[in-house]
């Protein structure tokens, strides 16, 4: 560990003074580096890493949005109305006459007589004022109890009639409730994959770690090859071939299955090449020698050490998941409407006519990009903090 | 070498027959044979199909027999060069992939090309200027590019293309070539429209790149020996391009192996936003009208060439890297 308090992780602001109250402040940290447990040592270094630490307060936030999903949304999102068509996304008036009172005004649609386009006016008169906790459709929260309070909602109307954040799709559906929907699918859709990658990652990379000789060559080729096949168009192949009739929740679970064998050979690989360089370590050795079971090796001696490796790992491997689901969904492959994904969402703006009347759809993009960048920021950081012998 | 060399066509050897394998898998998927699905495509159009027809139909395609002879019929049936017909356009699969084939592989490899180009040349400057603005920006936009999937690019850029430029940037031809025999001005018209689908393909891998080689390179820097070529005097731009960079060089080349793979997997869905003539588009119809002769005989064909490409590559970093050539096993 001796090695981590010589090389102050080369951050400038640590490296430039050197008055005497700074040189008291190393020498008692450097005392608490010496006593502090391996968990201390790693969320220490990470919270040096600014943008990781960014990062990892978003991805909660992003989870957050996928718990209370049905809280944030204030309009039904499966309810249509061919009324309310491709509307542009609205702004919120904060101040009425130069009181603060956020609302919204009342939009009219109508037909252009040229273009036979819906344009959408707003009526300057028809003042909505937003509220917070109002009511609105009926939802199990958390899966457990009926309620209809929602984040925001309008006084003296149904929210469904006159809040448009992000717009409508071509059937009249409230994006902004839409995506807040997708993002528990999109977001979850991750999480379940990596588990099952994980299992299989482990299983294999440990196996392949541990036992060495042909185990190790037989796994290893399989996941040369497995690497060097284009998954994309084999995924389509196996997604294509789900049952149509199959219900969201089975199509749900199956893709994540087929996503989740892109994710395996990644962990499984950095599995195994952590338990090959700990074989040799003295401290297993030491255990050894004090006579200790290969299960309690294994699991007390070696697992704690590279634990933190599988976590960054895990981190890393999560956005090509969600960018496999949105790609797949996206094509129409993955989940099929009505499920609710960002890539499902996506679809709605898949051609150059649609993007060019309704920009707008375009949205879901900007937090598929930010969770990708974030979880990306987020595994280099644990990475760096993870490794006691890094920089 | 030797044993190199045969252990990497033994390798692509196996991972041809299990791209094979997997690619009858899509075939076998869905419910029912495709003489059923011939038969219900028949019948919608107020058809009847007799029932001798339709045994004689299971018998020519085999389809009456157990699953592994099946596999074996269909995979000799394609050594022979018989990819089966489409159900879908009723012609040989041969003559639907026809063009398109060759015009995937130029889309893919114009990518690696950029991929190349842009990390090469980014990646050295990046670790020679570490911590510059040049650095900075350098990462950013590689990490724009690993952060956006390359179809999400492509609506993208074709959003502003429209709002901007008012230009359509779909496809690869102008519509006066779209049906017209090949020619020079039609090559030259496809070159005019690579361009962009190329730029987008690329973008992705280039981020990945780029971290290799700065990483790579900035481990090499410090070493002795480029303190001692620096101290014989020798001009920085030769210190840096003689020694360390041929010795990064050498992880950033294997990687290229994934590097197709990656490629592949990306164009086809950026060509089904660009809507490009490349296999992608015909791929995804396929699946989505179950059309699984063609769908199949398009999965494997883009594994064997993958395979292929792989090998190639291998060869050729075998060729850079004395280290692997001169490998003892």
């Amino acid at each position: 560990m001796t090695e981590t308090i010589s090389s102050p992780t080369g951050l400038p602001a640590e490296a430039g003074a050197t008055t005497p109250a700074v040189v008291d402040e190393v020498l008692l940290s450097e005392e608490r580096i010496a006593v502090a447990s391996q968990r201390q040592l790693i969320w220490w270094r990470f919270r040096k890493h600014r943008l990781a630490v960014i990062s990892g307060v978003i991805i909660i936030l992003f989870y957050l949005v996928a718990i209370f999903a049905n809280f944030l949304a204030y309009a039904d999102p499966t309810l249509t109305e061919a009324q309310r068509s491709f509307m542009p996304p609205q702004p919120i008036h904060l101040f009425d006459n130069g009181t603060f009172r956020p609302h919204v005004l009342g939009v009219e649609g109508a037909r252009d007589p040229q273009t036979f386009k819906r344009v959408y006016v707003e009526n300057p008169e028809d003042i909505r004022p937003l509220r917070l906790f109002a009511h609105g459709y009926s939802y199990k929260f958390l899966g457990l109890f009926k309620t209809d309070i929602h984040l925001i909602g309008v006084d003296g109307a149904a929210a469904e009639e006159s809040l448009f954040l992000l717009g409508t799709d071509q059937l009249g559906r409230d994006m902004f409730s839409r995506l807040m929907i997708a993002t528990r699918i999109s977001m979850s859709v991750g999480l379940v994959g990596v588990v099952l990658s994980l299992v299989l990652g482990v299983t294999l990379g440990g196996l392949s770690g541990l036992y060495g000789g042909v185990v190790d060559i037989v796994i290893q080729r399989l996941i040369e090859i497995i690497r060097s096949i284009p998954t994309i168009p084999l995924w389509m192949g196996l997604a294509a071939a789900l049952p149509r009739e199959w219900s969201v929740v089975q199509v749900y679970f199956a893709i994540t299955i087929i996503i989740s064998l892109i994710g395996w050979t990644d962990l499984a690989r950095v599995v195994r090449g952590r338990f090959l360089s700990l074989r040799s370590e003295d401290f297993v050795l030491a255990a050894e020698l004090a006579g200790a079971g290969t299960m309690r090796i294994l699991f007390r001696h070696m697992v704690p050490s590279f634990l933190s490796h599988i976590i960054a790992a895990m981190t890393l491997a999560l956005p090509a998941m969600i960018i496999s689901e949105t790609a797949l969904s996206f094509l129409g492959l993955g989940l099929r409407p009505p499920a609710i994904s960002w890539g499902v969402l996506l679809q709605g703006g898949q051609n150059i006519q649609a993007i060019a009347n309704a920009p707008w759809l375009l949205i879901v993009a900007i937090p598929v990009i930010i969770a990708i960048l974030a979880f990306n920021f987020l595994g280099d950081g644990l990475r760096d903090a993870a490794d006691p012998y890094g920089r | 070498m030797l044993a190199f060399f045969i252990r990497r066509i033994l390798l692509g050897i196996v991972t041809v027959w299990a791209i094979s394998v997997i690619s009858f898998i899509v075939i076998q998927l869905p419910p029912g044979d495709f003489v059923d699905a011939y038969i219900a495509q028949i019948a919608s159009t107020g058809g009847v199909v007799a029932t001798e027809t339709a045994d004689q139909l299971r018998s020519q395609y085999g389809i009456d027999q157990p699953l592994p002879v099946q596999y074996v019929k269909w995979m000799s049936r394609i050594l022979r060069g018989d990819l089966g017909v489409s159900l879908e356009f009723r012609v040989p699969v041969r003559e639907v992939i026809g063009d398109r084939i060759w015009l995937t592989m130029a889309v893919s490899f114009g990518a690696i090309l950029v991929t190349w180009g842009l990390a090469l040349p980014i990646g050295i400057y990046s670790a020679v200027k570490q911590y510059s603005i040049g650095d900075y920006v350098a990462t950013f936009i590689g990490f724009i590019g690993l952060a956006i999937p390359n179809f999400l690019l492509a609506l993208i850029l074709m959003y502003f293309g429209f709002k901007w430029f008012d230009l359509n940037v779909g496809g690869l031809f102008s519509a006066e070539y779209r049906i017209a025999p090949w020619s020079w001005a039609k090559v030259w018209d496809l070159i005019k429209h690579l361009p962009l689908p190329v730029l987008i393909l690329g973008l992705g891998g280039t981020a990945q790149l780029i971290r290799i080689m700065r990483a790579n390179l900035l481990d090499e820097l410090h070493k002795p020996y480029v303190i001692t070529a620096r101290a014989k005097g020798l001009s920085e731009t030769r210190v840096i391009m003689k020694y360390p960079v041929r010795a990064a060089l050498n992880p950033f080349a294997s990687t290229m192996g994934y590097l197709i793979p990656f490629v592949v997997s990306g164009s086809i869905i950026v060509a089904t936003v660009l809507s490009l003539p490349t296999i992608g588009p015909t791929l995804l119809r396929a699946l989505i009208a179950q059309d699984m002769f063609l769908a199949g005989a398009i999965i494997l064909l883009l594994g064997v060439l993958t395979v292929i490409g792989t090998i190639l590559s291998d060869l050729l970093l075998m060729w850079i890297d004395p280290r692997i050539r001169l490998e003892q096993h």
